[in-house]
């Protein structure tokens, strides 16, 4: 039942699932680590870059556009949420913020609904990612090959915002203590726009970078969603390297045990995250103080 | 507002359990629909006891909801368990013995952290249910033909089928249901879970276990759902699986904060106001699949503009309406605040665990805190003897306050030693040394801020009466012995009585230093540490100040840090200053005034200077 290139396959699938859900959980997590906010509606965006990227597609017939306006529509839709709605709420306890993130969530997968109709919707890989690869010891589909590789420049280049920007520098700091770099004279409102818009941006480009490789529904957020919380509570909330290692760590989890039986994929990824909570309550790679 | 008349809340929703079939139907209400809304309110009081009292917002609900259900309906539909009400309560008893292991595991961490956590167990109990466990839950299909409850009188049998006579039957649960969430909110327990929610630092500080009181509100909550689990395959005659999907979570949480958390009833009226728009948007408006949306948006507002939800927002109308009228009463009573009252008794502190220790009450040997590099305190010898009154005085930065947390257990000193009484306290918890008998009022206010005085007063009571953990969940406050006398006590020592019903946010700065100072008090210490009790008060408040901390002095031993040193000078029998971390002298204040090194110390070489 276990052959090799059934379980290197698998190998190969959390990897890709794992990078996604790396740089989406990357999103959440910088935007909580600087911001204080946990935003609920994160699984939504992850979905509505799907959505419009899928419309970008549907005019255009290019994969790149594609993901390109999908991932701006999105940091658009993140920043117009923060200057509306949420920046409001950055003083108001944790439990409101929970309940007005979700609330939004659920409009935003509720609007898509309206618009797509719960029918599954399919955007096609590019042509140059299109069929399958022979690897040697086994054929792979090219296009999942291609969005390790993808969600890596993707990896990267947050990477070099957060590490190598004054912007990045900022939000470091922010997640290390925000009240000193509030009185600093740093104009932490605008930084707290930018973060969110870059934080939903991410979740945005992963929807689209993924889309080839599921159907786009409206509720394709929430399980997602899901697994983000996993993620950043074995990383550890606020941690960029975190998310990282988490994702990967959730991806392959999910995977490998899927190759058995999928209902337990969950049952093992929970298993993991009381594992960790136990021995690291603030994650593996989180630090003490946030929460 | 209402708390006057006792059963009053009872005997309305009574009432309008029993009007409820003869009034909904005229207002479009179907039986069934009426039947449901109930079941969501039976499910909804468990976590408004959560959410609303406690603050802890789980996500994950559906977890309970939906083992509860799929127990009950298993014994009923395939195990041949005939009695529909004792397989619903075997079915709460296994939804609130999950709650307690999963309570376990959520409980680890606070806030966001336990958000996510109940979001991700409720989803592995979602795929649970469907993939290994599907032999009995029937997977994707449920489990269909759950029997209607009946009861057999002997002469006659009740049996409860569907509609409103089903409704009896749900009506009855819910009632018994409010019963019994009024008892537990009323009860000791029910005051410390608020108190947990305002503030769960001081709620450890003042000595209860604030982890076992949590625990114990998240299987509270898990034992409703499971219930409610139960009663909504009776209610369907199946038990559909969808009642551990995320959406049944999520459904109760909005349908909480639409009707107003920290109510009990506003799940019911969230519930009462969702299942009414779904009916009316979907059939009467053809808004078809938009209900949803429509319900969302409508949450959104809420959240951002009613935080109360709507029973909250009619409380405050209604306060709005009234206050008018009582607040011009009261400002004519209010300005002769400043008459002279009697002294007080002096309080007794709590009674020793072995009276036959003589030795000092205090006695801590090289103590040492470093953080990273940066050492705060520094091989610290230090000694009190009982009875004694001594002021910590040192420069700003010299590590006073680290000091104080150490001896409070609040930090872990990084090396050395602390006996209290002859007792080893190095390494306990916070809450465990403020049951010994040794607490502190905190220099920056550490209060309950959303309750009045009385109600501050009352928890930091309760921790003495009744120890760190105990589960009189059915007593009410009045029942605790010695409470109200506690309580009345330490508002005529701090002054506050006439202030008692007054919401913290509402006092004075003053007044609020002195309430600081009541709840460490309350908590009857022998050892009483006071980290600048004297800090920004006006010097009337100082006299005023001072002269309590004198009437409190007797028969108990403080320890007070401030920076005023004629009030500290003239209240303290030995003082002890602290520099860089280190004990630079102790003597009387009198030695303290002219040492030298003193005045090096705070006057930096000033007195080189004139020597020169």
């Amino acid at each position: 039942m276990i052959s090799w290139p059934n379980l290197v396959s698998q190998l190969f699938n959390g990897l890709a699932l794992g990078a996604l859900l790396a740089l989406i959980s990357s999103g959440l997590t910088i935007i909580y680590g600087t911001l204080g906010v946990l935003n609920l509606a994160h699984g939504a965006m992850f979905m509505i870059g799907g959505y419009a990227g899928f419309v970008t597609y549907q005019y255009t017939e290019s994969f790149i556009l594609a993901v390109i306006a999908g991932s701006l529509f999105v940091m658009l839709l993140g920043i117009v949420m923060e200057r509306t709605i949420i920046r409001h709420f950055y003083h108001r306890p944790h439990e409101d913020q929970l309940l007005v993130t979700f609330g939004l969530g659920i409009c935003f997968v509720e609007i898509i609904r309206l618009i797509f109709s719960s029918q599954s919707q399919l955007v096609p890989p590019p042509a140059i990612f299109q069929g399958i690869t022979n690897l040697g010891f086994m054929f792979y589909p090219t296009y999942r090959l291609a969005v390790v590789g993808i969600v890596a420049i993707a990896l990267g280049a947050l990477f070099i915002v957060l590490y190598r920007t004054r912007l990045g520098m900022i939000v470091r700091a922010g997640i290390e203590d925000s009240v000193m770099v509030d009185s600093l004279g740093i104009n932490v409102y605008r930084v707290f726009m930018m973060v969110f818009g870059i934080g939903a941006m991410a979740a945005g480009f992963a929807g689209i970078v993924n889309a080839p490789v599921v159907s786009l529904t409206p509720g394709i957020g929430d399980d997602i969603l899901v697994q983000t919380f996993v993620v950043v509570v074995i990383g550890g909330v606020g941690s960029f390297p975190g998310a990282i290692l988490g994702g990967l760590i959730a991806g392959e989890i999910i995977s490998v045990t899927s190759m058995f039986n999928p209902g337990y994929a969950y049952v093992m990824l929970f298993a993991a995250m009381t594992l960790v909570l136990v021995v690291r309550p603030h994650g593996l790679l989180g630090v003490q103080g946030r929460e | 507002m209402l708390k006057q008349r006792p059963f009053l809340i009872e005997t309305l929703t009574a009432v309008g359990l029993i009007v409820a079939p003869f009034v909904l139907p005229h207002l479009g209400f179907a039986p069934n629909t009426v039947n449901r809304i109930l079941v969501w309110g039976l499910f909804g009081l468990g976590f408004d006891i959560l959410f609303g009292f406690t603050g802890l917002l789980s996500f994950g609900q559906s977890a309970f909801y939906g083992t509860g259900g799929f127990v009950a309906a298993y014994l009923l539909t395939r195990a041949g368990f005939s009695n529909v009400l004792g397989a619903l309560v075997i079915g709460m008893i296994a939804a609130a013995a999950t709650g307690y292991l999963i309570g376990l595991i959520a409980l680890r961490r606070t806030g966001i952290y336990f958000a996510m956590i109940t979001v991700a167990i409720a989803e592995v109990f979602f795929f649970v249910e469907f993939n290994p466990l599907s032999d009995f839950t029937g997977g994707e299909n449920g489990l269909p033909g759950v029997p209607t409850p009946s009861f057999d009188l002997g002469f006659t049998s009740i049996h409860f089928t569907n509609g409103w006579s089903l409704y009896q039957f749900i009506a009855l649960c819910y009632f018994v249901g409010v019963i019994i969430a009024l008892r537990i909110v009323r009860s000791p327990v029910g005051a410390i879970l608020s108190a947990i929610r305002d503030n769960p630092l001081r709620a450890t500080a003042v000595g209860h276990n604030i982890h076992g009181y949590k625990l114990t509100a998240f299987v509270i909550a898990a034992a409703y759902a499971g219930f409610a689990g139960g009663l909504l395959g009776v209610l369907q005659a199946f038990m559909p699986p969808d009642a551990f999907t995320f959406d049944t979570s999520g459904q109760l949480v909005m349908q909480t904060a639409i009707g107003g958390r920290g109510t009990l009833f506003g799940p019911l009226v969230g519930a009462t106001v969702w299942l009414f728009l779904q009916d009316f948007l979907q059939s009467a408006l053809g808004l078809g699949a938009a209900w949803k949306l429509v319900l969302g948006v409508v949450f959104v507002l809420l959240v951002c503009f009613l935080r109360g939800g709507i029973i909250g927002g009619l409380v405050d109308l209604y306060g709005f309406i009234s206050g008018k009228r009582a607040r011009k009463a009261a400002e004519t009573e209010e300005i002769d605040v400043e008459t002279p009252q009697a002294p007080p008794a002096p309080m007794q502190a709590k009674e020793v665990a072995h009276p036959a220790y003589s030795g000092p009450i205090l006695k801590a040997t090289g103590l040492t805190k470093r953080y990273g590099g940066l050492v705060a305190n520094s091989d610290i010898d230090f000694s009190v003897d009982q009875g004694e009154l001594r002021g910590i005085i040192g420069p700003n930065g010299a590590g006073k306050s680290t000091f104080f947390k150490m001896l409070t257990c609040e930090v872990a000193p990084t090396s050395g030693q602390i006996m209290f009484e002859g007792r080893n306290i190095t390494g306990l918890k916070v809450t465990e040394v403020c049951q010994l008998g040794l607490t502190k009022s905190y220099q920056v206010n550490q209060l309950f801020t959303g309750l009045t005085v009385r109600q501050n007063l009352t928890i930091a009571a309760l921790a003495e009466l009744r120890g760190k953990f105990r589960l009189d969940l059915f007593r009410s406050l009045a029942g605790v012995k010695g409470l109200t006398e506690q309580v009345e006590h330490t508002l005529a020592l701090v002054n506050l009585t006439r202030r008692a019903d007054t919401p913290v946010s509402e006092l004075a700065y003053g007044e609020k230093r002195r309430l600081e100072i009541g709840l460490a008090l309350a908590t009857s210490p022998r050892l009483l540490l006071l980290d600048e009790p004297l800090a920004g008060m006006s010097p009337r408040e100082r006299v005023e100040t001072v002269k309590l901390l004198k009437s409190i002095a007797r028969g108990r031993t403080m320890i007070i840090i401030d920076h005023d040193m004629d009030s500290l000078f003239e209240l303290v029998e030995r003082v002890t200053v602290l520099q860089e971390g280190r004990v630079l002298v102790s003597g009387t204040p009198e030695e303290i005034k002219t040492n030298a090194a003193v005045q090096e110390a705070y006057l930096g070489g000033v007195h080189g200077e004139i020597a020169a």
